[in-house]
């Protein structure tokens, strides 16, 4: 709609009576270009313009003409377009659901033979202790939670081979954008418990100085982007953070996580358009796990699920089994490399089932059945399905289990209880940082809370802050 | 009167190619008359055509844009007459050529702009610095804000103001609220970050092409809002904005882009953002606004000078958000009056903000009610444009008012 307007206000707009830009623009990307062209005189650097754009159409798109006897449409906006004299609709329920890539089965054991995996002994058994540590890290926090001692947690069971198995595929310069239920991812990249328990605590060590909810991480060594509470938009800022590696001409990646429900939200459709349109080397990593808090895809979208989005968009797609962290880690891996080699997309679409609550606010069995979530506990989860390949080869045993085991929950331990006695950061840090530099108003509101903690000191905990002065 | 419908009205037709459809249209009526249509104005006083080369506002010499107070010691620069959108072009390359991080993309720069900001800046920097984005507001902020925490400078274009909503989740969730949830980071914040966007009424815009939206940022905070009144304001506020290290909305006066022309130093400064500046020291009435605005203000307190006798001190807020309380309250506790005009609607807009701080920091002082001479509480509608937007009269009256209370 706002087109033909803005025409009308820039032809009025114009100082010289000549034609409105759009109208140039509207005029120059249409057939017989050339000939209307010569009629107006345009200014050097338009015309260079206009060049560009012009001989960009016609590489793609083979010349801007329509040839009568062509079998295929030139239309800029579709290519290589067959022409058919049947009527008929294409019909998303003809189309076959797009497959899931396994690595492993349910039992552990190697259905894609013709793949090597290059992950060793070390890797393999680095790869389970996170995914082990990552949920014993979660049924701490969920009961802490429960207990009052944090205010609030989201736990990743049934996920953490996703998140696990793509950080494990991903190299240390990549960058990461996430959601909020990817600990794993984090933990296999070396944030620790430490950090962890500071974040969960707000306590004076977190990095957000205590202004974010709880599992809203960041970290600048690990090159992850501080999590925000609102969903999907940190899928364009991927796409952004991506177009910037790619003026640096690193080889690295961004990898954008976000959930099923999130790839509803508007900023998924930008960002994966303005991805494709710019190639920018980013991989989108979408966790399907079937909810979207008490909202099951049935819901949530129509078509195939994500992954038949990515090819509307001419992003390269697969879709992966969530519970196969070898098959996570392959396809991440794959995607990867093309995103960095090409200088393009990737979408992964993986599937899992949300195992846990969504979030320490929520009892799923209000919208869903218990049974359900304990067959899949039961049936089929990441932890299980990868233990069984690691006995298999013998790279694990039921004794490292019970000891490694005892010990990250010692670990876990120990950072919370630190976490839980250090002092919640200064009060000074209410005004920083709002802005690069304190503005005078905050330095007023600074002053006028200051002189409420001098008049009425009881009425707050100013004990808990690890400098109450402000 | 507003300015809008006596800038256009000079500017010539399109030409014949354009018009044919509607000369073929037979009609016993002349052409429709729009707003900005040229009217008989031989009886009005006040809401007289503003000619902005008579504007003390702007500069029309270089010694005296070179006399700018505000302008680094030492300065020296040749000058050049630009209107305001070769003036945000000149600071757009200025930005670029100093700055090897910094990107502009939006819809339809790469061409030139469809308000020709950005032409030849593709030409100068490349398609990898200079590119059109897909139609979408918040992509294009989001993508703004991934380049900003990776430590480039974002300079993305939102095609007009009243667009700008799409991206308002953006603006307000994620770049206003960056610096502060990361603890103050040195990289992960989207400081580096301007979102340029052509504001105000044009004369004709309707609905979608006139809105005034900086009153939606009060309430936001990490984010300065910043509103230029000529040429060579906004290419200082420009540049200073894209090295400010906070996300800065700019909003460019679309009215002013050929309307506003003065003399511009070529060469690089800054000028201060967060200040308001004086434009007319005075003692009677304290009169304050920004943009478009300070044009009819001017009009309006010569009025008042010569119909009675008022001395009106008049301030150009700049920076809208937060704004500057130190001179305004210095000034009100001087004059001990004050008005505030705006385009925007009177319900939350800026002049609420103002009016509020005024009363508390110069209440003993307040010899009248706080004027605001506003846009009334209703969309822009098309054909009353003039009555909406604040004029002269409405401006004169409101300071009338104010020192006959």
């Amino acid at each position: 709609m706002r087109v033909p307007i803005s025409r009308s206000l820039c032809a009025l707009s114009r100082s010289q009576p000549s034609l409105c830009p759009q109208s140039r623009r509207a005029l120059l990307s249409s057939p017989g270009v050339r000939s209307l062209s010569s009629r107006f005189t345009t200014p050097r650097s338009l015309s260079y313009t206009a060049t560009r754009s012009l001989s960009s159409t016609a590489s793609r798109n083979g010349g801007i003409r329509q040839a009568p006897d062509s079998d295929s449409v030139s239309f800029p906006g579709a290519v290589k377009s067959k022409f058919t004299h049947k009527l008929e609709f294409h019909r998303p329920q003809d189309m076959p659901a797009m497959n899931t890539y396994r690595y492993i089965n349910a039992e552990g054991v190697v259905v894609d033979t013709e793949r090597k995996l290059d992950i060793d002994k070390n890797m393999a058994r680095k790869m389970y202790q996170d995914m082990v540590r990552t949920s014993i890290m979660d049924l701490i926090m969920y009961d802490s939670q429960r207990q009052g001692r944090i205010s609030f947690y989201m736990v990743s069971a049934g996920e953490e081979g996703i998140a696990v198995g793509s950080a494990a595929a991903l190299e240390a310069e990549d960058v990461l954008y996430s959601q909020y239920r990817e600990q794993g991812a984090l933990m296999y990249r070396g944030y620790t418990l430490d950090e962890f328990m500071s974040q969960l605590f707000a306590s004076k060590d977190d990095y957000g100085k205590g202004r974010n909810m709880p599992v809203h991480y960041m970290s600048e060594k690990l090159h992850l982007h501080p999590i925000s509470s609102t969903l999907a938009t940190q899928i364009p800022h991927a796409v952004g953070a991506a177009y910037a590696m790619k003026m640096e001409n690193a080889q690295s990646v961004v990898a954008c996580y976000f959930g099923e429900g999130a790839a509803s939200e508007g900023d998924f459709h930008a960002a994966l358009n303005i991805a494709a349109t710019r190639d920018c080397p980013v991989v989108f990593i979408c966790r399907n796990n079937g909810y979207a808090i008490s909202t099951p895809t049935l819901e949530q979208y129509k078509g195939d699920g994500i992954a038949s989005r990515g090819i509307g968009y001419g992003i390269e797609t697969i879709r992966v089994d969530g519970n196969d962290i070898m098959a996570v880690y392959a396809v991440t891996k794959a995607a990867r490399e093309l995103a960095s080699k090409n200088q393009k997309p990737v979408l992964i679409e993986a599937m899992s089932y949300r195992v846990s609550h969504h979030s320490t606010s929520d009892d799923s069995f209000a919208y869903r059945a218990k049974v359900d979530v304990e067959e899949w506990k039961r049936r089929d989860n990441p932890i299980t399905r990868f233990r069984k390949w690691l006995e298999a080869k013998e790279w694990w045993s039921d004794d490292e289990e019970v000891a490694f085991r005892t010990q990250a929950r010692k670990d876990v331990l120990t950072a919370f209880a630190k976490a839980e006695k250090a002092k919640k950061p200064p009060l000074g840090d209410i005004f920083t940082d709002v802005f690069a530099e304190m503005t005078p108003e905050l330095k007023e509101q600074r002053a006028q809370l200051k002189a409420i903690l001098e008049e009425y000191p009881d009425e707050y905990e100013l004990g808990e802050f690890d400098n109450s002065r402000l | 009167m507003n300015s809008a419908r006596h800038i256009l009205p000079r500017l010539k037709l399109p030409p014949a190619p354009l018009r044919g459809a509607l000369i073929a249209i037979p009609s016993s009526q002349p052409y429709r008359s729009y707003s900005s249509h040229h009217h008989d104005t031989s009886k009005r006083k006040l809401n007289l055509p503003i000619n902005y080369n008579d504007s003390t506002y702007l500069s029309h010499t270089p010694s005296s844009a070179l006399a700018h107070p505000e302008l680094p010691a030492g300065f020296a620069s040749k000058t050049k007459r630009m209107n305001l959108y070769s003036a945000i072009n000149d600071a757009l390359a200025t930005i670029l050529s100093t700055d090897s991080k910094s990107l502009i993309f939006g819809e339809d720069v790469s061409f030139g702009g469809v308000f020709r900001c950005t032409m030849g800046l593709l030409d100068q920097f490349g398609a990898q610095r200079v590119f059109n984005t897909p139609l979408t507001e918040q992509g294009i902020m989001g993508f703004a804000i991934g380049l900003s925490s990776s430590g480039y400078t974002a300079l993305p274009e939102i095609q007009f103001a009243d667009y700008l909503f799409p991206a308002f989740d953006q603006i307000h969730n994620e770049a206003s609220k960056w610096r502060y949830r990361s603890g103050g980071a040195k990289v992960f914040n989207s400081g580096n970050l301007v979102i340029r966007m052509p504001t105000g009424a044009v004369g004709h815009g309707g609905l979608y092409h006139s809105q005034s939206p900086e009153g939606f940022f009060l309430g936001m905070q990490g984010v300065k809002v910043v509103i230029p009144r000529g040429p060579a304001q906004a290419k200082g506020l420009l540049i200073a904005a894209a090295r400010c290290g906070d996300p800065v909305v700019f909003m460019e006066p679309k009215i002013l882009y050929r309307g506003a022309v003065e003399e511009v130093p070529v060469g690089d400064y800054e000028l201060p953002l967060g200040k308001a500046q004086v434009v007319k020291e005075g003692k009677d009435v304290t009169l304050i606004s920004w943009g478009t605005m300070l044009y009819t203000c001017e009009m309006a307190a010569k009025a008042a000078k010569e119909r009675l006798g008022v001395d009106v001190e008049v301030i150009d807020l700049r920076t809208v958000h937060p704004w500057d309380k130190e001179t305004v309250t210095n000034s009100v506790l001087k004059t001990g009056r004050c008005v505030i005009v705006h385009e925007a609607s009177r319900a939350g807009g800026v002049g609420e903000s103002v009016g509020a701080e005024v009363q508390e920091r110069c209440f003993t002082r307040l010899e009248a009610p706080i004027e605001r001479v506003t846009g009334w509480d209703v969309p822009m509608p098309l054909v009353f444009e003039p009555f909406i937007v604040p004029d002269v009269a409405r401006v004169f009256h409101g300071i009338k008012k104010t020192v006959e209370y």
